[in-house]
């Protein structure tokens, strides 16, 4: 018996729907190992991480918090992949969209009214995403250089200048050693919904962004664009299109949603600038699976980012009832977009067995 | 000429193969045999299934049903390596060469009797040996990339030769060489055929096989048809069973109305990829209704002239007008909005989004103005008629116009291409190669639509290796040698040998009036 | 004098940690190199280095022997390579995704087998060997010959898997396989196999560039220790044109700004007193850099990255 991988002549519809959710059944099979072999028994480790996301209103409300921002950074990144363009720094661009609220709230306008302050801040953090977004792009599109090296760097240098703000200039009088600035003025903070933490005006936004950004791609011409580019770039050349301006445009919509997001992150939940981890736990990161296991759409995004903000929710329950370091959602992570990828492939290809010739 | 003695033993038999691919059966129970000392013409079509045939042969393809014996012992080969131990060499139509590196890292690839550690000292030695022996010049030293297409064939051959062929199969192996270089190979060829070597000289060209062939097997729809001595047939029963009826041989065009001046080249110069001059002080005109044709042999500059044209690649001294503007340098997308379409070289890979719709394929030049876009969005349902329109008028064969344009058969996706190339009624057309690898059918129609935009009054600049296909579609003949032009000449005054002459260097002797 | 010391004395100085510091790096860039060079991009680099890390601390805490501890680590780093091996090779994936995959299963994996690791010491430390008549070569030998032996090895490596790429038939074998993978497997060459084995270099070489880090280095288990040294490595491996003897030079530089981090830190007259944060900006913005020079000299030189890199190969295409 010998197995060849073929490729399949047409695409299977049954196969294209049910292979995200077949590789994600198989990653939770391997982490319920890993857990297994941790000493903790798979089955109070699931139900935990159930129960913690969806079992109870806080649950619930908590996995919406945590979906808001992995739902603007992923359609950001749905938009970015979708050209070709690996976008692997949104997690830089989260951190210098807050990072730029932080200084229009603070310094800049601390005084304003809300109905001021708060949408200077939601521009200002786009800006500062949209530029951290920029300098990839445009690296990757005059110079052509790599751009998951080159956006995944700037996040390590977002992450330090946030480190030097919270530590240096910017470390709240009041606050002996924290690492973090002041306490936002009320005028800078988002409104919550009755009792929980979810700042509404940025899940409204993110889910507006979600259906804009969908039209964006199947209906404009910049869209249309964009993808053409990411599925034939040199027939895009042919056809007049400009790689540069759409390289740039798509980071900078991408690095500027992203942006939006650390914005809602500071104004909505901690009001004020506090050391990186503390402001993303890894959002840009996990919404590049979110964007891929959507298939880059933007509308499949907001599913994948409840389903994620799900498992963030119940993995801090178990985190910290189990005693896992914080790296585990990376591994969590890992299994899930290895399986993905895996499934995906076998969309395109099917697995042939054929007997060995006898002679 | 004298005969060459009777053919030895069969060295090679295939019985009953059978090759499916999804959703084609390119070989259906094709039998072949090959005796050593001859030289056996595989004929067929564009798609006739030769290819396919010679690479399960050759250990690329794995074959679904039959058998193959080699010197009468039945064998399986399920790779390459297989095959080049029971002594059968391929040289590939696209050379399998690795281009950065040298022509003896080249042979050594893969060779199991090399040594280990410094392997090339003694291959270089045994490289010049086969060189004097059989008239293939090349420096073991040279680069791949520096050497001419023809000098890149001697490579393959000496390739296959080191490693102990016994079966020699060359794949449509005169497609990339000048006229002159065609009798050299040919010359090579009846050498090792005299050394009692095989020979499999797989074309689609029946003067190649009239010229070169002992014997014939012809092959039409994945089926063989027959096996004839090339002394007992000739042309019109080659071509009758090749295509299956009569097909007339195109005559040459009626000379047409010139129209006013549609595109100058003046002192064109500009450089390839490597950065060194691949266009050098290159003048032409070509005036409405008249097509221009472009002759010679592939990496002379011809596609560097096509994509300074449209735009793709810069110029570095000289003018590009086109109706008296000067389009030099501009964008591509400037460029096709003044009227350029651009039938590229490289269908799929340039021409085409093959996992996009084809109607969306057929706006890619269009979708930037209304009607099939207004402001910032799309206009999808006059997106849908215009392809709807298109495919009707123009005959393309697809499942429905939202099918991803992969799906296409080669010259479907070329229609869909032209489709989109003239309807926007172009004053130019640049086509580069457009028939390349289509069937006899598929061919005509192409032509045909170039010809009826020609007769709307479009210039047309057609590059292409055929010969046969320049001489019978143009107007005039440019020949291009060196990246310069080695003379521009009128069809109806020009031979075959002056033309052939031309592409290897000579230059057009002044004409003496008459 | 500089910074309180002699002239030459800090340059020695400097020169000599940039060696040791770079050590991880040279590791990691000749393991992608030859990788690349087989045409697998593999990004995957920081996950194998960190899981290096991880099973060398552990192995060496657990055994005492820190050479066993080493090559366990080199062999964790290779059994992670041959998954991306598998996705990449076999089944084709796209490899961006896949390497991004596998880093960060080998960050999460790592810090959960590292946890009952951070604060505990190693019993063992490896130490210096110098080499007795080379090292008193005035200037260069106490910067090349007071090193630990894996240092030796990294700089041994050098040569030898230039030798191998350049002046062999497997180096042949597998450049060919980087730039024409149809021509090689036409002519017999297994091209699944070479890649196979260049990419599980690939990652027994960053394992034990990991290794080096918590073994020999800090020494000591911190989570995500590594901090972004697999994507240097991929930055180092463009710089250095996908040759063994630049990714040296690539190394020491990289090694070189890394301990200037360092050494600028403290006020003066020690140091000149800059945050620490914003030092620690300084190898990611120098990756950069490195990377647009390389990417530069590239184009202008048209030495390319292999052919074939990053494209997955198949056969019977139709």
């Amino acid at each position: 018996m010998r197995v060849r991988v073929e490729k399949r002549s047409t695409l299977s519809r049954w196969m294209t729907i049910s292979a995200p959710i077949l590789s994600l059944a198989l990653a939770l099979l391997v982490i319920a190992l890993v857990f297994w072999g941790y000493g903790i028994s798979p089955l109070l480790a699931y139900k935990r991480i159930f129960m913690g996301a969806f079992g109870s209103p806080y649950g619930l409300s908590e996995t919406m918090v945590k979906a808001t921002p992995l739902m603007i950074c992923g359609v950001g990144l749905a938009l970015a992949f979708k050209a070709l363009v690996w976008n692997i720094g949104a997690e830089g661009q989260l951190l210098m969209g807050a990072v730029a609220a932080t200084w229009v709230a603070l310094y800049l306008l601390p005084d304003a009214p809300a109905a001021v302050l708060l949408p200077c801040m939601f521009m200002a953090g786009f800006l500062g995403g949209a530029i951290w977004g920029l300098i990839p792009g445009i690296l990757k599109a005059k110079l052509r250089a790599n751009e998951v090296i080159t956006s995944l760097m700037m996040v390590y240098i977002a992450s330090e200048l946030v480190n030097y703000l919270v530590y240096g200039p910017w470390k709240g009088p009041g606050e002996w050693g924290f690492p973090y600035t002041t306490k936002f003025p009320p005028s800078a903070q988002l409104p919550r919904l009755l009792g929980t933490r979810i700042h509404y005006p940025t899940l409204i936004l993110a889910l507006l962004l979600a259906v804009l950004v969908y039209v964006l791609v199947m209906r404009t011409k910049l869209g249309y664009e964009i993808r053409v580019t990411g599925e034939n770039p040199e027939a895009a050349r042919y056809a007049g299109m400009s790689y540069f301006k759409t390289v740039v445009l798509v980071m900078l919509i991408s690095g500027g949603l992203a942006g939006l997001a650390g914005v809602g992150e500071v104004a909505g939940i901690h009001h004020r600038l506090r050391y990186p981890q503390g402001i993303s736990p890894g959002y840009g990161f996990t919404a590049i699976i979110v964007a891929w296991l959507g298939r880059l759409n933007p509308l499949a995004v907001i599913l994948t980012s409840l389903l994620f903000g799900g498992l963030l929710v119940g993995g801090d329950a178990i985190q910290v009832a189990l005693g896992l370091p914080v790296a585990t959602i990376n591994l969590f992570n890992g299994v899930i977009l290895f399986f993905v990828l895996g499934g995906e492939l076998l969309t395109r290809y099917k697995i042939a067995l054929e007997r060995r010739r006898e002679d | 000429m004298a005969e060459r003695q009777g053919w030895g033993e069969v060295v090679v038999s295939m019985r009953g193969i059978v090759k499916r691919f999804p959703g084609v059966l390119a070989n259906d129970h094709v039998d072949l045999e090959v005796r050593a000392g001859e030289i056996h013409a595989l004929l067929g079509e564009n798609g006739a299934g030769k290819t396919t045939l010679m690479n399960i042969l050759y250990g690329i393809y794995q074959l679904d049903e039959g058998e193959i014996y080699v010197k009468g012992k039945r064998v399986t080969i399920r790779s390459p390596r297989d095959a080049i131990e029971l002594g059968i060499g391929m040289v590939h139509q696209h050379f399998m060469l690795v281009y950065p590196h040298t022509v003896a890292e080249n042979i050594v690839l893969g060779l199991s009797s090399a040594d280990f550690l410094f392997p090339l000292r003694r291959v270089k030695g045994k490289i010049t040996d086969f060189s004097e022996r059989y008239g293939l010049k090349v420096s073991p030293e040279a680069k791949i990339w520096q050497l001419s297409a023809g000098e890149q064939q001697r490579v393959e051959i000496i390739k296959a030769l080191y490693r102990g062929a016994d079966l020699l199969i060359l794949d449509e192996p005169t497609s990339m060489l000048a006229p002159g270089e065609v009798e050299d190979l040919f010359t090579t060829l009846r050498r090792m055929a005299e050394g009692g070597r095989a020979i499999v000289f797989i074309t689609h060209k029946l003067d190649e096989v009239m010229a070169i062939s002992d014997r014939v097997t012809v092959l039409r729809q994945g089926k063989a048809v027959a096996t004839v001595e090339k002394s007992r047939t000739n042309k019109q029963d080659l071509t009758r069973m090749m295509v299956g009826r009569e097909v007339l041989f195109l005559l040459p065009r009626k000379p047409v109305e010139k129209g006013v001046i549609v595109l100058e080249v003046e002192a064109l110069h500009a450089l390839n990829d490597k950065g060194l001059p691949a266009l050098k002080d290159l003048s032409f005109t070509v005036h409405g209704g008249e097509i221009l044709g472009i002759a010679g042999v592939a990496g002379n500059g011809q596609r560097e002239l096509v994509e300074v044209i449209t735009g793709l690649r810069q110029a570095t001294k000289g003018k590009v007008i086109l109706l008296g503007k000067d389009i030099t340098n501009s964008s591509p997308r400037e460029i096709i909005g003044r009227g350029v379409a651009h039938i590229p070289e490289e269908r799929i890979r340039t021409g085409l989004v093959p996992n996009m719709s084809v109607a969306e394929n057929l706006i890619l030049k269009a979708y930037r103005s209304s009607p099939c876009s207004q402001r910032l969005f799309l206009n999808y349902a006059f997106i849908g008629q215009h392809a709807e329109r298109l495919i009707s008028d123009y005959e393309i064969v697809t499942p429905s116009k939202d099918a991803p344009a992969k799906l296409l058969s080669g010259g479907n996706i070329q229609k869909l291409i032209l489709a989109r190339e003239t309807s926007e009624e172009p004053v130019l057309i640049v086509a580069a190669h457009p028939t390349y690898g289509l069937d006899v059918g598929a061919t005509g129609r192409i032509r045909h639509l170039l010809l009826e935009q020609s007769a709307r009054g479009a210039a047309i600049l057609l590059v292409s290796e055929d010969l046969e296909e320049i001489m019978t579609m143009s107007d005039r003949i440019a020949v291009m040698f060196e990246g310069r032009i080695a003379g521009i000449v009128d069809t109806a005054k020009a031979g075959v040998e002056e033309i052939g002459a031309m592409m290897v260097g000579a230059r057009k002797e002044q004409e003496r009036g008459y | 004098m500089i910074l309180g010391q002699p002239a030459h004395q800090f340059i020695m100085a400097v020169l000599w940690a940039a060696i040791r510091a770079g050590t991880p790096l040279l590791f990691g860039t000749l393991g992608e190199i030859y990788a690349e060079r087989s045409g697998v991009l593999n990004l995957g680099v920081e996950g194998m280095m960190i899981m290096g890390a991880v099973t060398g601390f552990g192995v060496t805490l657990a055994t005492g022997n820190i050479w066993l501890g080493v090559a366990l680590a080199a062999l964790a780093g290779g059994l992670l390579a041959l998954v991306h091996a598998l996705l990449s090779v076999t089944l084709r994936a796209n490899q961006v995704v896949s390497g991004l995959a596998l880093t960060m299963f080998g960050l999460g994996m790592s810090g959960l087998l590292g946890k009952r690791y951070v604060g505990t010491p190693l019993p063992c430390r490896l130490r210096a060997a110098p080499i007795p008549m080379l090292e008193d070569i005035p200037f260069l030998g106490p910067i090349l010959f007071q090193h630990d032996p894996l240092v030796y090895l990294s700089l041994f490596l050098v040569p030898l898997l230039w030798f191998v790429l350049s002046k062999t038939k497997a180096g042949i074998s597998i450049r060919s396989v980087g730039e024409a993978p149809a021509t090689a497997d036409a002519l017999g060459v297994n091209v699944f196999l070479v890649r196979y084995l260049c990419v599980f270099l690939g990652g027994l070489l960053a394992g034990l560039g990991g290794a080096y880090l918590s073994v020999v280095y800090a020494p000591a288990w911190i989570e995500g220790m590594t901090a972004g040294a697999g994507w240097i490595v991929i930055a180092l491996t463009i710089f250095a044109m996908w040759s063994p003897t630049r990714a040296l030079l690539g190394a020491c530089l990289f090694g070189g700004v890394k301990v200037l981090q360092y050494r600028l830190q403290p006020p003066p007259p020690e140091g000149l007193g800059i945050s620490p944060n914003l030092l620690a900006m300084l190898p990611f913005i120098f990756t950069i850099i490195v990377l647009l020079a390389g990417t530069g000299e590239v184009i202008r030189k048209r030495i390319g990255a292999p052919s074939a890199l990053g494209i997955p190969y198949a056969r019977e295409e139709k």
